[in-house]
């Protein structure tokens, strides 16, 4: 058992630092550098706190469309090599629930908000 | 990043020239490790001229950018057939010894998204931007080919799929999606019914816009022969549309406008349903040079290239909506 913090704790520290602390105090490439690392930080907390049920039904959904067993990784291989030689169809719905499902969580963790549609500018 | 080519230039432009009085000031706008973009301020005929030098100091650039004498042939060829794109004003020559590349006017305008999608000052123009782009793509795809063949590579869609797939498949690192992106484009994306002129990168970041209109195409450097349907795609894909999804133009127009001011204008009557599969080709092409950023982070460690490597996310999202869902 580590001790406190916890490591998404220690992730949003360095992060608000660097939001809050180093951005204002930098300029020009640094300063854009010093904010996309901030995003860095952002992506690895989110996977960090959604990540493991995100991969856990992803697995899931795995072991149910390739009926093999192996890891996740090795699962996903299984069902590229289907999806390239056509031995599952494109519209399968099951294949089409579970490319939805595992869109849906990896945008989740890397860019929340890229799937809700904003408002057109006038 | 110095400027230690400026002597050699000013000779040379002195040569070309005879009112040139000096170089005023220098300033690197951006640019690769193998090409740079500078901004020049210049005296000439004693006023002051605003120019930007596009330079390949040891000669390189990159494997799948044209030479940069090749790209100022093509802005010429282009802006004598009436498309807007900056003057060309000097070409490097071997012996000036400043490297290859050419000096160009420098315009006035925005490329930033961020500002031509939200900034006040663009409202009025926002409206009117798919149909500048149809009538800019039709002019730009009308350019008589014959004199360009010689310079330029032709590389249709079967050509790109097969390029992009064999990339992806050297990262060894599969995703189901753009499995079924490949796939569902194979059959889709067709060899071309005609060969034109392709810009090869039209899209926010190569469009100078000012709130009076779309004042140059820039950017030539993916120039190549092709798909003219490759253009018109690649400005509706999703990625470039920065957030305002439900304009497929840019983010700021619809496909009907561009297509419709295209045929205006005497490029083809393409439909929207013609378009479709090279919008979904731009999903999947940005998704692999995503995963290619992250090879330039294993080989660089810039945390920039880093992050693009997770925006590959994005592209997969897109695909589905797109491919599964019906949407554009």
């Amino acid at each position: 058992m580590m001790d406190q913090p916890s490591i998404v704790e220690l992730v949003e520290a360095v992060r608000n630092f660097l939001e809050e602390r180093a951005l204002p105090e930098l300029k020009g490439h640094t300063k854009f550098h010093a904010r996309v690392a901030a995003n860095a930080l952002g992506i690895v907390a989110r996977e960090l706190t959604e990540g493991p049920a995100a991969f856990a039904r992803e697995a899931a959904r795995l072991r149910a469309l390739t009926l093999g067993d192996g890891t996740a990784a090795e699962l996903n291989r299984l069902l590229c090599g289907m999806i390239r030689d056509g031995r599952i169809a494109l519209d399968d719905p099951r294949l089409v629930a579970h490319l939805e499902a595992t869109a849906r969580d990896k945008i989740a963790i890397d860019q929340p908000g890229y799937a809700e549609p904003r408002t057109a500018q006038p | 990043m110095t400027a230690d080519f400026i002597p050699s230039l000013s000779k040379a432009l002195a040569r070309a020239w005879p009112d040139f009085g000096q170089i005023t000031d220098a300033v690197r706008l951006s640019g690769g490790a193998s090409q740079e973009t500078w901004a020049i301020d210049a005296e000439v005929a004693g006023t002051a001229e605003r120019l930007i030098l596009r330079r390949a100091p040891g000669g390189h650039s990159s494997p799948t950018a044209v030479p940069l004498a090749t790209e100022a042939v093509v802005i010429e060829t282009v802006r004598e057939a009436g498309a807007k794109v900056p003057r060309v004003r000097y070409v490097l020559k071997g012996e000036d010894g400043a490297g290859q590349g050419y000096v160009m006017d420098r315009l006035e305008g925005e490329t930033i998204a961020r500002k031509i999608l939200r900034e006040a000052e663009f409202a009025s123009i926002r409206p009117r931007l798919a149909a500048a782009c149809g009538q800019e793509l039709a002019r730009i795809h009308k350019v008589r080919t014959q004199s360009l063949s010689a310079v330029l590579t032709t590389v249709d869609g079967p050509t790109q799929l097969a390029r992009y797939r064999a990339i992806y498949d050297s990262y060894d690192h599969p995703d189901p999606v753009f499995e079924m992106a490949f796939r569902w484009l194979e059959p889709r994306l067709k060899p071309p019914a005609q060969i034109t002129l392709v810009h090869g990168d039209f899209r926010h970041g190569n469009l100078l816009i000012s709130p009076e209109g779309l004042e140059a195409v820039l950017d030539w450097e993916l120039t190549h022969l092709g798909d003219p349907l490759e253009d018109l795609g690649w400005i509706c894909t999703r990625s470039w549309r920065f957030g305002v999804t439900a304009r497929p133009v840019g983010g700021f127009g619809e496909l009907s406008e561009l297509l419709r001011a295209y045929a205006d204008h005497g490029g083809r009557a393409f439909t929207i349903e013609d378009v479709k599969p090279w919008i979904v080709y731009g999903s999947l092409k940005w998704g692999v040079m995503c995963m290619t950023m992250y090879q330039g982070f294993r080989s660089d460690g810039s945390v920039e290239r880093a992050t693009i490597g997770r925006r590959a996310s994005e592209t997969q999202w897109d695909l589905v909506r797109m491919i599964l869902n019906g949407e554009l």
